[in-house]
């Protein structure tokens, strides 16, 4: 039986520091420090189980068992449940772990609002600076990539080479609606005369099929080893191949698709016909340049198909599995059944007439808004003025950006966003975790996706070890917690 | 908890029926959203940064993951 899909979500955001001396780290560091202070609680993470170097497929690189971490750098947990730090010179959100794709895309719309909130509070602290100002998108059109991954927990004994074949044709298709478009091209990957727009922010970045890189010779499929949770039981696959979307409707499909996959990888109910294609990367390439959704992809077993044929036949498989085992593996059958029908909705959109969602896909928004400008200034694709518009479409700022402005369909409402902001999800180990930061902040010290440690001022110090993401849940821990007058009764109980 | 008030909305289903009678109501939205683009597009150089192509060049990432 495939085991529930718990998710997540880490998004590297775009920093800039117009009229400023643009030191990414400084102003990232401005950003996480000033939110720490002025909105939320400061815990300190903790690295001790941080192994990114392990590899899937059973090897740890040679000198590399300490994770690269720049210690010095702003870090903190939120009461939320979610870590908020800097990393790679960038501003890094990553969502509490979810139970259901739903609540993920909420969970991620949360983190665009405390980067707003952070842009605010930077502002306030120092008035004559010039602003910080955050984008959320993937590239800076120079050939600097910059991502958002996706974590999904995955049952250990499937092996890993098994996921990893059936994700690639998904990985390679998938992006005819998670895209969240570009004007033009910045690497050798794409023909810069011919290919004006393309369908995703980070496709042309990818050069491998398979590997542990993250920020070189990007693959398909990230071997990344750290399932920051019990490894004899659990693997976390980290997808470093998707764009950051601010279309909800992409986010629920990305991370509802992509969790059904999996769940069918461990259930052995994906098609019997091999859907590889025989050059996944030049495939993925081809098909982000591919505006009409015609491009014929060469097969391996050479034949040739569609993106839209390849995601028709996932399709049909997903629903077949649904029918037979129900969706209770997406943590929610509505919500599964909301992925579902979206999923089918869009493919016939995409294949009768893509611009009818224009409301629902970043990809289509931002290419709609870019051909009406290019008709009202009659401007050439190198006009600088098209590349202004794709950055604007994801500045976070609301009088800037025009994603703001093209009135996209929404699935979460902002009541909701903004108590998400500060509240854990409560059908995973976040709950745990956001709860006893918001309760007793002064008594964790530090924090981790998979341990909390509490300093009681007596003892030595106690780390509380959460290594099911599925324990700590609302319902498991909200009775111990309301009879914990202090952290050392919750301690005391949770070791009787 | 956020998560009970989320907008749990059904998409409509592939059938022909159904299609059919979307029709109409299809190419209405669309001339609803291009008329919303117009009207974008009547504003949009208030919001465009002030100077497109400094604001573009400037624009410089170090890349990451």
């Amino acid at each position: 039986m495939a085991i529930p899909k718990v998710c997540g979500i880490e998004t590297e955001y775009g920093i800039h520091v117009p009229g400023g001396d643009n030191n990414p780290i400084t102003a990232s560091s401005v950003l996480v420090n000033a939110y720490a202070t002025d909105v939320d609680r400061r815990t300190g993470w903790d690295f001790e189980d941080e192994t990114p170097a392990n590899d899937a497929r059973g090897f740890s690189r040679e000198g590399s068992l300490a994770p690269i971490v720049e210690t010095h750098l702003a870090n903190t947990v939120l009461t939320n449940g979610a870590r908020y730090y800097v990393d790679h010179a960038h501003p890094e959100y990553s969502t509490p772990e979810c139970a259901d794709p739903l609540t993920l895309v909420l969970y991620d719309k949360a983190g665009e609002e405390v980067l707003r909130r952070s842009m605010r509070a930077a502002a306030a602290i120092f008035p004559d600076a010039p602003p910080v100002v955050v984008y959320k998108n993937n590239s800076d059109g120079k050939g600097n990539s910059y991502g958002c991954h996706e974590n999904y927990l995955m049952d250990r004994t499937v092996p890993f080479a098994k996921v990893a074949a059936a994700v690639v044709p998904h990985f390679v298709t998938r992006l005819i609606y998670t895209g969240a478009g570009k004007v033009g091209t910045e690497t050798p990957a794409l023909d810069r005369s011919t290919v004006h727009f393309q369908l995703s922010q980070r496709a042309e970045f990818f050069e491998e099929v398979i590997g542990l890189e993250t920020t070189l010779k990007r693959p398909i499929v990230n071997t990344r080893d750290e399932p920051h949770a019990d490894p004899r039981r659990f693997r976390r696959l980290h997808v470093i191949v998707g764009d950051a979307n601010l279309s909800e409707v992409a986010t629920l499909l990305k991370v509802g698709t992509t969790a059904l996959i999996l769940a069918m990888v461990e259930d052995d109910a994906l098609p019997v016909r091999d859907l590889t294609p025989a050059d996944p990367v030049r495939a993925m390439h081809a098909v982000s340049a591919d505006l009409d959704l015609t491009h014929p992809i060469l097969m391996a077993d050479g034949s040739t198909a569609t993106a839209l044929t390849i995601q028709w036949e996932l399709f049909t498989a997903a629903r077949k599995y649904a029918d037979h085992e129900g969706l209770a593996v997406l943590g929610d059958e509505q919500v599964g059944e909301t992925v579902l029908a979206r999923w089918e909705s869009v493919l016939h959109a995409l294949e009768t007439d893509p611009s009818s969602l224009s409301r629902q896909l970043d990809w289509v928004a931002k290419r709609s808004l870019v051909e009406a400008y290019r008709e009202r200034r009659g401007c050439a694709w190198d006009d600088g003025r098209l590349a202004a518009l794709d950055l604007q479409y994801h500045d976070l700022r609301p009088e800037r950006s025009l994603y703001a402005r093209l009135g996209m369909e929404r699935l979460v409402d902002d009541q909701s966003v903004a108590r998400a902001v500060t509240q854990p999800p409560a059908e995973t180990r976040a709950w745990f975790r956001g709860q006893c930061l918001a309760r007793w902040p002064d008594a964790v010290v530090t924090a981790n996706w998979d341990s909390l440690v509490f300093d009681l001022g007596t003892d030595p110090l106690r780390r509380v070890p959460m290594m099911d993401p599925l324990r700590g849940t609302a319902a498991h821990t909200a009775a111990l917690l309301d009879a914990s007058a202090t952290p050392a009764e919750l301690l005391e109980r949770l070791s009787a | 908890m956020p998560e009970r008030e989320l907008k749990k909305k059904p998409a409509p289903s592939r059938t022909e029926t159904e299609v059919a009678e979307e029709a109409p109501a299809t190419s209405e939205r669309g001339e609803k959203i291009k008329a919303e683009l117009d009207d974008l597009m009547d504003e949009i150089d208030e919001v465009l940064e002030d100077n497109a192509e400094e604001f573009v060049r400037n624009y410089v990432q170090k890349g990451g993951q």
